[in-house]
């Protein structure tokens, strides 16, 4: 025994959890008691909840996992196209969220990946697209997450797409991610018309290679460093990303500037970056990715390593169950909207992006920029609340995303299944919405939960392992 | 007739999310068919275009207000809606919300409070041992009163405190004193050299009383649940406790308190016991072995002091002759109820109760019998949906009017226990029950005895003497000693009773 017991040297304080008399009777005798408000975990979850809690490898299991995220360092270190980043052929596709069919897909999700079978020259318009998805011969659909890589919305990467890559140093981990569009009609809101494949061709035949030589060129650019920048400048790093862009900007313009790639495309490509708020979200969804991975495969853990959406279901990884994902129909945004569309509009959730929230940013880092929180018609006061109960959910604060307004609060960070089943709190995600139907684009921007369901059933096959060991 | 409006102004500034939200805001005043409020970006002048409006040149600086009306008489109250709109999203937020909302889970209790060394936990037994775990995973100790936790779960928790180095109190553990702080149903006793660890909450609070009213103060009393003396969880929390109060220099002797416990448990537990350095009692209940009062008289025999003559409140003469040949013993503590049986039945046989010391004595709904019959109102069965009869003695008061009705019935045997968390002044219900019972018994020409063991201190929030004078006003024999209240309640029996034994 190490003893750690305080009962009889030092003077009592107390934690209260259940009927409120105990706690009264200790107030009434002068001693400090806090109390939990404590409700029933979600339905049928008591018996594996107890299960889980009593495995034996746990503890330590969640306290290795929370110590591998926190530890990894994300640099951008290369700009390269997906084809030879990822050894993709002109049919090869990869899409966001769990494994999914053409016939189970989404508007959006179809309709990007009939704008990149016409950008590889796969078919020549959208007709001969759908035909050939329909097909369900001659092309492979592959989930970015398996293949070290994430995209945002309906995250479709092909051939002749440039990837940010990003790597962790001291373990020569990489993981990838397309470069973002900006906003409007584009490839991941699932919009493929002739100025959609335009811009994507400049995006390969400029973008990419103006990047990729600024990138070489700089060195390592410390993602992860400017993640933590940004969050102190009213960016949460998912659906407000300026701070970062142009922190990324800074970074690399010179670089640029020197590349001696033609000035006007520097221009071009200088103007695309800095008029596109969101470019940086590219990078932070891969260096959220590249955190997370290091937690994957820890027996015993109930961390969540993975949130991901493909329009249709939504899917987890958690960090003690392996590659198995745990899925459940996608949710609509509560949000507001462009234009005249309404939320008859939207496409259910979709993308690889709340791997932000995953790692504890994005919606968990709500209290860092307020501005988001209108989004459903909240207020600042909403804005805190938000983190702090993201903070019941989570395994632990990451120290360097800290949050000045909350005290300098370290980001609440790596979701534990067991903690969610347990408060019935869903992580909230920030997000953008697309249009239901194919070639529409975007329609509004949100928040949205994952579908309850999935956690009891990842905390079901935990359980089911810690019996297994037992 | 439809009307279009679409206003460019220079020089106002609000971010898109704030214009999405005035833009829906201004979309539902009536009249209104169509609004956008937006910056001049391309991609807002895109979305206009795409919903109609025709906008003339502008800047990206340039605040578009385009509006369509059913009828353009209504432009002015649509434009007052964008102003309101407008001044809506750039409030100043009121102060509501901005408290923090409390902790969900233990664990985040114990994380937002690091001054915090116990967790108490009383939600319902099938999620009481996740919230227990978060305490010993976070190395601090634990008290559960939740009961019916599962077993498995019990020793999969103490097996885990016992790593952590943490004690956990329970489950369905009802007694702790630490530091002066009472937990549960616990007596306000001075501090002293003694360290109490008890598998039996009423067991635990006579010991504690009585250590009291000697003069003795204890220094910690640790519950650690009925079953911990079981041959299931084999007394991993009574050991914990052994080792924290061994270790402890303020503690110069320990007595551990339980029911009967399983023979092989308690044979190890006296051996663990001798290798402790702290001096350790044994008053562990069961035939042959020495009651509660017994064993406090060897603690202070231990620590070089006589055996005092334990407070007793005798009631004014009774009015009629004690003919009925029954005894019935009405207690809110299980305990208490157990050291009464095994007391009583050395002079009357076989006592039948619903906590029946063998099986076959074991009484019905009616909580009757064809001979003496001792009741615990705190056992599971009798406490469903309901408070604890040391809260709320309702069903306890209703059965002493019944007994009282039975001409079989010659003396009442009752326990009234003080102490934080108990009620505030138990014997403003009692007196009055115990009165009426006595009139009830002599308007039918028969005598009727109560005799009470009111287990508490003068230190109490109740007070020891107050309570016992009113109940001995009230006709009741009171004494602080369950074990001597018992022998009492026997000999008042008729002599036929007693020396015959009864069926």
């Amino acid at each position: 025994m190490s003893p750690t017991s305080e009962l009889l040297t030092s003077s009592p304080s107390v934690v209260a959890v259940g009927a409120g008399m105990f706690a009264d009777a200790v107030d009434a005798q002068g001693v400090p008691t806090s109390r939990v408000d404590w409700q029933p975990p979600m339905d049928g979850t008591a018996a594996d909840l107890a299960t889980v809690a009593a495995d034996p490898l746990r503890a330590e299991a969640n306290a290795r996992a929370v110590a591998a995220v926190l530890a990894v360092q994300a640099d951008l270190v290369d700009v390269v196209p997906a084809g030879e980043l990822l050894g993709l052929g002109p049919s090869d596709f990869l899409h966001a969220g769990p494994p999914i069919t053409w016939e189970r897909a989404s508007g959006p999700m179809r309709g990007a990946l009939m704008g990149a079978a016409i950008l590889e020259g796969l078919v020549d318009d959208a007709d001969a697209a759908e035909a050939l998805f329909a097909s369900g011969t001659g092309y492979t659909l592959d989930p970015c997450h398996h293949h070290d890589a994430v995209g945002p919305m309906a995250g479709v990467v092909s051939a002749s797409m440039w990837m940010f890559v990003l790597e962790d140093a001291a373990s020569g981990r990489r993981t990838y991610c397309s470069l973002n569009e900006g906003l409007g009609k584009v490839l991941r809101y699932g919009a493929y018309g002739p100025e959609v494949i335009e811009k994507l061709r400049w995006m390969s035949g400029v973008l990419g290679p103006v990047l990729q030589s600024a990138v070489r060129a700089t060195g390592r650019v410390d993602v992860t460093g400017v993640l933590a920048q940004m969050l102190q400048m009213g960016d949460e790093a998912h659906n407000r990303n300026r701070a970062g862009t142009l922190m990324l900007l800074r970074d690399v313009v010179p670089a640029m500037v020197t590349s001696g790639h033609d000035a006007s495309d520097v221009a071009d490509v200088v103007r695309f970056v800095g008029g596109n708020d969101h470019f940086f979200l590219n990078l932070a969804m891969p260096a959220c990715k590249l955190a997370l991975d290091a937690a994957r495969g820890i027996e015993g853990s109930t961390m969540v390593v993975a949130m991901a959406r493909n329009g249709t279901d939504f899917g987890i990884q958690v960090a003690g169950t392996g590659d198995e994902w745990f899925t459940g129909p996608a949710q609509v945004a509560d949000g507001l909207f462009l234009g005249s569309y309404g939320p008859g509009d939207a496409n259910p959730d979709i993308g690889d992006s709340a791997i932000t929230e995953t790692a504890g940013i994005g919606g968990f880092a709500m209290a860092t920029a307020p501005a988001i929180v209108r989004l459903v018609g909240g207020s600042v006061p909403d804005a805190l609340a938000t983190t702090r109960r993201m903070a019941e959910i989570t395994l632990a604060e990451n120290p360097r995303w800290s949050i000045p307004v909350l005290e300098f609060m370290g980001a609440p960070t790596g979701i534990d299944v067991s903690k969610v089943c347990r408060t019935g709190i869903l992580p909230q995600i920030n997000t953008g919405m697309a249009g239901a139907v194919a070639g529409t684009g975007q329609v509004g921007a949100g928040l949205v939960t994952p579908p309850a369901s999935i956690f009891p059933a990842a905390l079901a096959a935990l359980a089911s392992r810690t019996r297994g060991r037992a | 007739m439809t009307h279009t409006h679409v206003e460019l102004r220079s020089g106002a500034y609000a971010d898109s999310v704030t214009l999405l939200q005035v833009s829906k805001q201004v979309a539902q005043t009536p009249g209104v068919d169509a609004a956008q409020v937006a910056m001049a970006t391309e991609l807002n002048l895109d979305t206009l275009a795409t919903m109609g409006f025709d906008v003339p040149g502008t800047s990206p600086n340039d605040m578009v207000v385009a509006l369509r009306l059913a009828d353009g008489a209504d432009l002015a109250i649509a434009l007052a809606a964008v102003e309101q709109a407008l001044a809506d999203a750039t409030r100043r937020p009121s102060d509501e919300g901005s408290t923090v909302a409390p902790p969900r889970t233990v664990g985040s209790a114990l994380g937002r409070d690091g001054a915090a060394t116990l967790a108490l936990v009383s939600v319902p037994g099938e999620h009481a041992f996740v919230e227990a775990m978060d305490a010993v995973d976070a190395g601090r100790d634990v008290m559960v009163f939740s009961d019916n936790v599962p077993v498995e779960q019990e020793v999969a928790l103490k097996q885990a405190a016992e790593r952590a180095g943490v004690l956990v109190m329970g489950p369905d553990c009802g007694t702790a004193l630490v530091d002066g702080l009472g937990l549960g149903f616990a007596n306000a006793v001075r501090p002293g050299p003694v360290g109490i660890v008890a598998a039996s909450g009423t067991g635990c609070q006579q010991l504690m009383t009585l250590l009291e009213l000697a003069g003795v103060g204890v220094r910690a009393a640790l519950g650690v649940g009925g079953r911990d003396l079981s041959s299931d969880v084999g007394g991993l929390s009574t050991r914990q406790a052994l080792r924290l109060l061994d270790a402890d220099p303020g503690t110069e002797l320990v007595v551990v308190v339980s029911k009967p416990p399983a023979q092989e448990v308690a044979d190890a537990l006296v051996t663990f016991a001798d290798d402790l350095s702290t001096p350790v009692r044994m008053a562990l209940l069961g035939d042959g072995r020495p009651d509660l009062t017994a064993a406090a008289e060897s603690v202070l025999a231990a620590l070089g002091l006589p055996a005092p003559t334990w407070p007793r409140w005798d009631a004014p003469p009774s009015s009629g002759e004690v003919t009925g040949p029954l005894l019935r013993g009405l207690f809110v503590g299980g305990t208490l109820c157990d050291e009464a049986m095994l007391i009583a039945r050395e002079q009357l046989g076989p006592i039948h109760s619903n906590i029946p010391l063998s099986p076959e004595l074991a009484v019905d709904g009616t909580l009757d019998a064809d001979g003496h019959v001792m009741v615990d109102f705190g056992d599971d069965t009798l406490t469903r949906g309901r408070a604890h009869p040391m809260i709320d003695p309702t069903l306890r008061d209703a059965r002493l009017a019944e007994v009282a009705a039975d001409p079989r019935v010659g003396v009442v045997l009752m326990d009234v226990v003080l102490g934080h968390g108990a009620e505030d002044d138990p014997a403003a219900g009692l007196a009055p029950a115990v009165r009426d019972a006595i009139a009830t018994a002599s308007a039918d020409r028969r005598g009727l005895d109560v005799v009470v063991a009111c287990v508490g201190t003068e230190l109490d929030p109740q007070g020891l003497t107050r309570q016992a004078e009113a109940l001995a006003a009230a006709g009741a024999t009171v004494l602080a000693s369950n074990a001597e209240a018992t022998r009492l309640a026997v000999s008042l029996l008729p002599a036929a009773v007693t020396t015959g034994g009864a069926r």
